[in-house]
C-alpha cells in the first residue's frame, strides 16, 4: 500500500503543531470563536449539537490494519469507544473535547492520517470505488489516480478558497460503486478504440437542495492529461462559480447556468494554457504511486473447505450469498462487512469491532481494509478457504449480519441526534426500519433495495439516489418524513421523485413497510427488483399504496 | 401590531466540552436548562444575548432559543432544543447520563 514520504509527514506534523497553538489561543481567550472557526474547520473540527465532531479522511476509503487500530485507539482514548463511518469515506468522532483534538491529530499523523480538507471550500477527500484493486469488472485500480489527485489538491494554493466545497470521485470499473455522477467531478475509467485506458469526465453532479446528475464534459481523456484537465475544470469553476449565494455556489449550478458547451469551451482553453506546465513530473509521480498499489500476491489453493462450510452451515451460506462479491483472482472473494446490524446505528463501529476487522485484514486479507460509501467495511482480498474462519470471527464480534444491499443496509446521516444542521432525526428511523424488516424475515425475499435517509436537505444520507429515499423535515415543530422513489446511484444515476406529502415519525416506518410489501405483490417475478418494478410501473401504484384512498377522503 | 414575543433562554455550546449550556441570571452557564434565566421581555433578551456572547472564553455560538415556564424552571418548546437538554437517541450519551 502507498506510504508517505518524510515530506508528507513533516507537512502533517507542522499543521498539527500550528493547530495546537490555535487551540491554546482559543482556550486562553486570545482568539474569538469567529476567528477560530475557520481555523478549526481547516482541521476537520466542527461544533455540533451536543459536542465537537472531528472528521478524519480515509482517502479513497483505504486503510491498513495499523490505521484501523489507531482509529480504535483514538475512539477509546478521546471519544466514547466508537466511530461513525460516513458516505464520503470519512470517520467522524462525535465526542471529542477541544483541548484533546491536537493530540488526536498527532495520533492520526502517527499512522499517516489526518483531517485536512475534510471541511471548507476546497477539494475534499477524494473518494473511490470501495472494491478498487479487487473487483472483477475493473479496468485499473483507481486509487493511484485518487492519490495523485489528493497530492495535487492538498494545500493547492489556488484552490483553498473555492466558491464552495468540491468533491471528486473515481472509479476504474464498469459498474459504478462510487456514485461518480453525483460529484462535482466524477471520473470513470474507460478504454478508447485503441484499447488505451483513460477517463470519461463528468461534471456538475451533486445532491443537496438542488440535486443534479453530472454531465459528460469529455468522453475520453487520456490518463496522462488528468491533472491538467482537472486543474482546468477547478480553475474555471473558481472564476465562474457564484460567490453571491451559498446555495448557488456549487459547480452543478455553474454548469447549469452557463451551459455545458460554454464550460467545455472554457475548460479546453484553460487546459491548453496549463498543460505545458505539467512537464511530466506528475506522470513520474503517478508511476511511483501505481507501483505502491501493486496487487496483492494472491495464492492458489483449494476452495474445498469453503464449499463444505456452505453445505454444512446455512447461516454461513446465507452470509456468503449476500455479503461476498466477485474478485478478479481465482479462488478469492471480496468480503463486505455489514456495519448495519439490525437495530444498530448505520456506520457506527465500536473500537473492539475495529480491532477485530484490523486483525482479520492482517490475518486473511493481505493487510487491506476499505470503507464503503454505503457505510460498510470491506476486506477486499480474502481467499475462499479462509471465509469460514473470517465469518466465525465476525459473528463473534457481532459483525456477521447478512444484509449487504438489502432493505436493512440503510445509509443514514447522523440527523438531529448529532448534526447541528438537521431538521429531523435519521438514526432512529433507520433503526426502526431495519428492526421491522428483521422481524418480518422478508429481506432476502425482497432482494436488492437501497433505502437512504437524510435529516435535512443537505442530503448527506444520499436520499435522492435511494431506491426509497427518506428526507427528514421540520413541519411546524414536528418531525416529518418525505419519501422519494426511484433514485439510483450507480452508472444509471437517477434522482428520486417525490411521492407526496410527508409522514410523521409514527407513520413513516409503516409507510415504508407498506411500500415494500406492496412491491412484492406488484413485481413480475422474484428477479424484478424494487427499482426495476418502479421503472416499469411508474409512481402511481406506489403512490396508491402509500396514500390509500380512505386517507385521502379523510384529509379532504 | 407589535410582534408577539415568546419567552426565550440564552443557550450556547461550552467551549471546552462542546455540550449545550444555558445562561443563568447570575451570568454563569449551567448544564441544566431548568436553572436558566427565562427571558420574557424582548429588549432584555437581546441584551442578555449580547452579554452571553461576550463570554467568548466560556462558550461558542450563543443564540436565543424558545422556552416556556414550568413549575420546574424553563423547559424547551421545540424538539431540537429538547434533544439538546438530553443527548442523542441512539445511545445513552450526553446530558441524559452526565446530569
Ligand atoms: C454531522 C456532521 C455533518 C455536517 C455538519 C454536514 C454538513 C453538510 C452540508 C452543509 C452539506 C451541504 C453541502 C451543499 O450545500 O452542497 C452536506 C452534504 C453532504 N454531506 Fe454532510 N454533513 C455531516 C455529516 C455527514 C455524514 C455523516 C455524511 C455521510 C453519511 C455526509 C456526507 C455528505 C454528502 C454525501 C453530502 C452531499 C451533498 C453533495 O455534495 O452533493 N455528511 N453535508
Ligand atoms: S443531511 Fe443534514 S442532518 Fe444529515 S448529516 Fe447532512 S447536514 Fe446533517
Amino acid at each position: 500500500m502507498y506510504t508517505y514520504t518524510d515530506f508528507d509527514e513533516n507537512f502533517v506534523r507542522t499543521r498539527v503543531a500550528q493547530f495546537r497553538g490555535q487551540v491554546a489561543r482559543r482556550i486562553d481567550g486570545s482568539l474569538t470563536e469567529d476567528e477560530f472557526k475557520p481555523l478549526r474547520l481547516m482541521n476537520g473540527l466542527y461544533l455540533q449539537l451536543h459536542a465537537y465532531m472531528l472528521r478524519v479522511a480515509v482517502p479513497y476509503g483505504t486503510l491498513n490494519p495499523a490505521q484501523m487500530r489507531q482509529l480504535a485507539y483514538i475512539a477509546d482514548r478521546w471519544d466514547k469507544g466508537y466511530g461513525h463511518f460516513t458516505t464520503r469515506q470519512n470517520i467522524q468522532y462525535n465526542w471529542p473535547k477541544l483541548g484533546d483534538v491536537p493530540d488526536m491529530l498527532d495520533a492520526l499523523a502517527d499512522v499517516g492520517m489526518h483531517a485536512i480538507q475534510t471541511s471548507g471550500n476546497t477539494i475534499r477527500n477524494v473518494t473511490a470505488d470501495h472494491f478498487a484493486g479487487a473487483a472483477a469488472d475493473e479496468i485499473e485500480d483507481p486509487r493511484a489516480i485518487a492519490e495523485l489527485l489528493r497530492q495535487w489538491s492538498t494545500d493547492h494554493p489556488e484552490f483553498q478558497f473555492l466558491p464552495r466545497k468540491f468533491k471528486i470521485a473515481v472509479t476504474g470499473a464498469a459498474h459504478d460503486r462510487a456514485v461518480t455522477k453525483a460529484h462535482d467531478i466524477g471520473l470513470r475509467m474507460v478504454r478508447n478504440d485503441a484499447g488505451e485506458p483513460g477517463f470519461e469526465v463528468i461534471v456538475g453532479g451533486g445532491l443537496g437542495r438542488t440535486p443534479m446528475v453530472g454531465k459528460v464534459l469529455r468522453d475520453f481523456l487520456p490518463k496522462a492529461d488528468l491533472l491538467p484537465y482537472c486543474e482546468a475544470i477547478v480553475s474555471v469553476y473558481n472564476l465562474l462559480g457564484r460567490r453571491d449565494n451559498k446555495y448557488k455556489a456549487r459547480i452543478k449550478i455553474t454548469v447549469h447556468e452557463n451551459g455545458l458547451d460554454k464550460m467545455q469551451e472554457l475548460v479546453e482553453a484553460r487546459f491548453e494554457d496549463i498543460r505545458a506546465g505539467f512537464t511530466g513530473h506528475d506522470q513520474a509521480l503517478l508511476a511511483e504511486i501505481e507501483a505502491a498499489f501493486a496487487p496483492p500476491a494472491c495464492v492458489t489453493k483449494s476452495t474445498d473447505g469453503y464449499e463444505a462450510a456452505r453445505l454444512a452451515n446455512p447461516a454461513f451460506r446465507s452470509w456468503s450469498d449476500t455479503n461476498l462479491s466477485a474478485h478478479r483472482a481465482e479462488g478469492y472473494a471480496i468480503v463486505s462487512i455489514s456495519i448495519k446490524k439490525h437495530g444498530a446505528t448505520p456506520g457506527d463501529a465500536t473500537s473492539d469491532q475495529m480491532r477485530v476487522m484490523a486483525d482479520l485484514a492482517e490475518r486473511y486479507g493481505h493487510g487491506e481494509l476499505r470503507i464503503s460509501h454505503e457505510q460498510n467495511v470491506i476486506l477486499p482480498h480474502v481467499h475462499q478457504s479462509d471465509l469460514p474462519a473470517v465469518y466465525a470471527a465476525l459473528r463473534e464480534a457481532d459483525l456477521a449480519t447478512a444484509n449487504i444491499g438489502l432493505a436493512s443496509d440503510i445509509i443514514a446521516c447522523p440527523g438531529m441526534d448529532y448534526c447541528a444542521l438537521a431538521t429531523a432525526r435519521s438514526i432512529p428511523i433507520a433503526q426502526e426500519i431495519a428492526t421491522r424488516f428483521d422481524e418480518l424475515k422478508i429481506e432476502h425475499e425482497i432482494g436488492q433495495l437501497k433505502i437512504k435517509i437524510s435529516g435535512c436537505i443537505n442530503a448527506c444520507g444520499h436520499h435522492h439516489v435511494g431506491h426509497i429515499g427518506i428526507l427528514g423535515l421540520d413541519r411546524a415543530g414536528v418531525e416529518n418524513y418525505q419519501i422519494t422513489l426511484g433514485g439510483d446511484g450507480t452508472e444509471t444515476t437517477t434522482i428520486g421523485e417525490r411521492a407526496g406529502p410527508g409522514f410523521s415519525a409514527d407513520e413513516i416506518v409503516p409507510a415504508i413497510e407498506r411500500l415494500v410489501t406492496g412491491y412484492l405483490s406488484l413485481r413480475q417475478d422474484a428477479d424484478e427488483t424494487f427499482l426495476q418494478a418502479y421503472r416499469r410501473l411508474g409512481m402511481e401504484p406506489f403512490k396508491a399504496i402509500l396514500y390509500p384512498r380512505e386517507d385521502k377522503a379523510n384529509a379532504a | 401590531m407589535p410582534r408577539h414575543f415568546t419567552p426565550k433562554v440564552v443557550t450556547a455550546n461550552a467551549l471546552l466540552e462542546g455540550d449545550a449550556v444555558w445562561l443563568t441570571e447570575d451570568n454563569t452557564w449551567t448544564r441544566d436548562i431548568r436553572e436558566a434565566e427565562l427571558l420574557t421581555d424582548e429588549a432584555h433578551a437581546d441584551l442578555r444575548l449580547l452579554e452571553g456572547q461576550a463570554q467568548v472564553h466560556m462558550i461558542a455560538g450563543a443564540y436565543l432559543a424558545d422556552a416556556k415556564a414550568t413549575t420546574d424552571g424553563p423547559a424547551p418548546t421545540h424538539f431540537r432544543e429538547a434533544f439538546r437538554t438530553r443527548g442523542p437517541s441512539n445511545y445513552a450519551h450526553g446530558k441524559q447520563v452526565d446530569l
